[in-house]
């Protein structure tokens, strides 16, 4: 193109896009805003949205499962076997009526190091552990993200270490004691072999 | 104003003095305040956003509240910086752009100075802004800084040819560089103020067009001379930080933020002034009670922020210019236009 005529076609150009660029931001004056006020309204979540993890420990059976199914191991489970008689929890059975066994002293979620991949609930036979909608959990100290989820205060989980323990010796004695009848029985039957040769023969 | 105050405390007495710097003063912040609040707000709307919501109805008190959060902030002076350069910068500043307001006339009884120079009192005492941007840059001992500082006092000074130029247009049409006596020259109806022609008979309509080419280079130049997007590079946020005052803090940083918003408002008062009939009502005579000295204290500042609204769209509706693009516009385009603009309204002044 010409110099001159380009020299002109430019400032032309300049102005006309500047008339529309600023036709297109008046209109946009009046447009209603499209963002929220986010702490005063919130947006609905999608339905599987993934946040903090939540634990029900009154449906826990402390199976193991959820810590086995975590990828960056951010879940700690400790377990007690309960002894006969014991009621785990205030019922001893899940919300579906499953029976629980072993008491959980140790519950531990440390949220920091966790992925929110979800993995761990879907192995949860109970369904005790689970994602909920919160996503508002900063805080000014890590430690403060590790989450502990037991419902057992200390002294309760050294009782029941300590039942399980007498349970546990008990069981052996009962076991020794019937190991040892059951060789006093064996000797008792051997001698009475030896004494009684002929009893055998005549049955 | 002047002689009311003279009658009260007398002649000499510096209360006078004192009283008349006050309103252009007060106006300045209180302006400072409202133009950053509408800055935001324009800027959030025009984005399809809100804007500042939480303090008062609709963010209304954002401004004081960042202001009250400003004074409590410590002055912090880099190590290496030149100390004196570094805290007189926002100072003068501050003065180039406040020394401007002593010649702008807010009504037909208010001008703070009526000297007869008035205008060029303005485009001389602007010029120490430059002054004092330089200085910042300099005294920070900041990279960006000084980038800033350099761009900013470059496009000042290439800026202020152009804008002298088309001042000067309007100046011969009048043959006086008193504002106030420019303003006078607009009265009456809206078509008598230079944007459309000015007084006279329809001869002056063949000036037209010409005056609207001045009209659109000053506006041009005075978004240029505030340093204002499309022209922002000095402070260009995405390469500079901030320009010229990354390092202020506090107080500091916002007597930069008040003398550009301050400056902000002049320019516009000037086209205003110059271009559309300063405080004279758009009806001038015909119905007296809007051209009393407080209504026309009001259409004065009503021209001025319409032409702050239009800085504002512009700003939030172009990108930045770059270096050689800035220089490209001034010297090549509105420089040489400003030039054959003076030349021909001068012949018609002539002629007329």
């Amino acid at each position: 193109m010409d110099p001159i005529k380009k020299y002109f076609h430019n400032i032309w150009l300049g102005i006309y896009t500047i008339l529309i660029g600023m036709r297109i931001t008046f209109s946009h004056l009046f447009v209603r805003a499209v963002t929220i006020q986010y702490p005063d309204e919130r947006l609905q979540l999608p339905e599987r949205e993934r946040n903090r993890l939540f634990v029900n420990i009154d449906d826990c059976i402390g199976c193991d499962q959820c810590v086995r199914a975590c990828p960056v191991d951010c879940i700690y489970l400790e377990t007690i076997k309960a002894v006969p008689g014991d009621i785990v929890g205030r019922t001893g059975v899940t919300s579906n009526g499953k029976k629980k066994a072993l008491f959980v002293p140790t519950f531990t979620i440390d949220i920091a190091k966790c992925c929110y991949c979800q993995l761990c609930v879907f192995p949860c036979p109970t369904e005790c552990i689970y994602m909920t909608d919160v996503f508002e959990f900063t805080e000014y100290e890590r430690g403060k993200l590790v989450y502990e989820f037991t419902d057992m205060t200390p002294e309760q989980v050294i009782e029941k270490k300590q039942k399980l323990e007498q349970y546990q010796k008990e069981q052996e004695e009962k076991k020794a004691a019937a190991a040892k009848a059951a060789a006093e029985d064996k000797a008792k039957a051997s001698a009475e072999v030896k004494t009684d040769p002929l009893a055998g023969e005549s049955k | 104003m002047l002689e009311f105050l003279q009658h009260l405390f007398g002649e000499h007495n510096i209360l006078v003095y004192i009283i008349m710097t006050l309103p252009p003063l007060v106006f300045m912040i209180v302006f400072a305040l409202a133009a950053v609040l509408l800055e935001r707000k324009v800027s959030a709307h025009m984005q399809d956003r809100l804007g500042p919501m939480r303090v008062g109805y609709h963010g209304l008190i954002q401004t004081v509240a960042d202001i009250l959060k400003l004074l409590q902030k410590e002055i912090i002076t880099p190590a290496t910086a030149d100390k004196k350069l570094y805290i007189l910068a926002p100072f003068v500043v501050f003065i180039g752009s406040f020394g401007a307001y002593a010649c702008i006339p807010f009504s037909s009884q208010y001008i703070g100075s009526a000297i007869s120079l008035g205008l060029f009192f303005i485009i001389a005492i602007s010029s120490l802004a430059p002054v004092g941007l330089m200085m910042a840059g300099w005294g920070s001992d900041n990279k960006y800084s000084l980038y800033g500082a350099i761009r900013s006092v470059a496009q000042i000074v290439s800026y202020e040819i152009p804008t002298v130029l088309v001042i000067l247009t309007i100046v011969v049409l009048i043959g006086s560089i008193n504002l106030q006596d420019i303003v006078k020259a607009q009265s009456g109806w809206f078509w008598n103020w230079y944007i459309f022609g000015g007084p006279g008979g329809w001869g002056k309509v063949i000036t037209i067009p010409f005056i609207g080419i001045a009209f659109l280079i000053y506006i041009i130049a005075s978004l240029a001379e505030t340093n204002r997007t499309p022209f922002d590079i000095p402070e260009a946020e995405s390469e500079l930080v901030a320009g010229y005052h990354t390092e202020y803090s506090g107080m500091m940083f916002a007597f930069f933020f008040l003398s550009e918003y301050a400056n902000m408002f002049a320019v516009s008062a000037i086209a205003a002034a110059l271009f559309f009939g300063g405080w004279q009502s758009p009806f001038g005579d015909a119905i007296p009670f809007l051209n009393n000295p407080w209504m026309q204290v009001f259409w004065f500042v009503f021209k001025g922020l319409v032409f702050i609204f239009l800085q504002m769209w512009l700003r939030w509706t172009l990108p930045r210019l770059r270096v050689d693009q800035l220089m490209y516009v001034c010297w090549k385009v509105l420089t040489p236009f400003a030039f054959i603009d003076l030349l021909i309204v001068g012949l018609y002044a002539v002629l007329r």
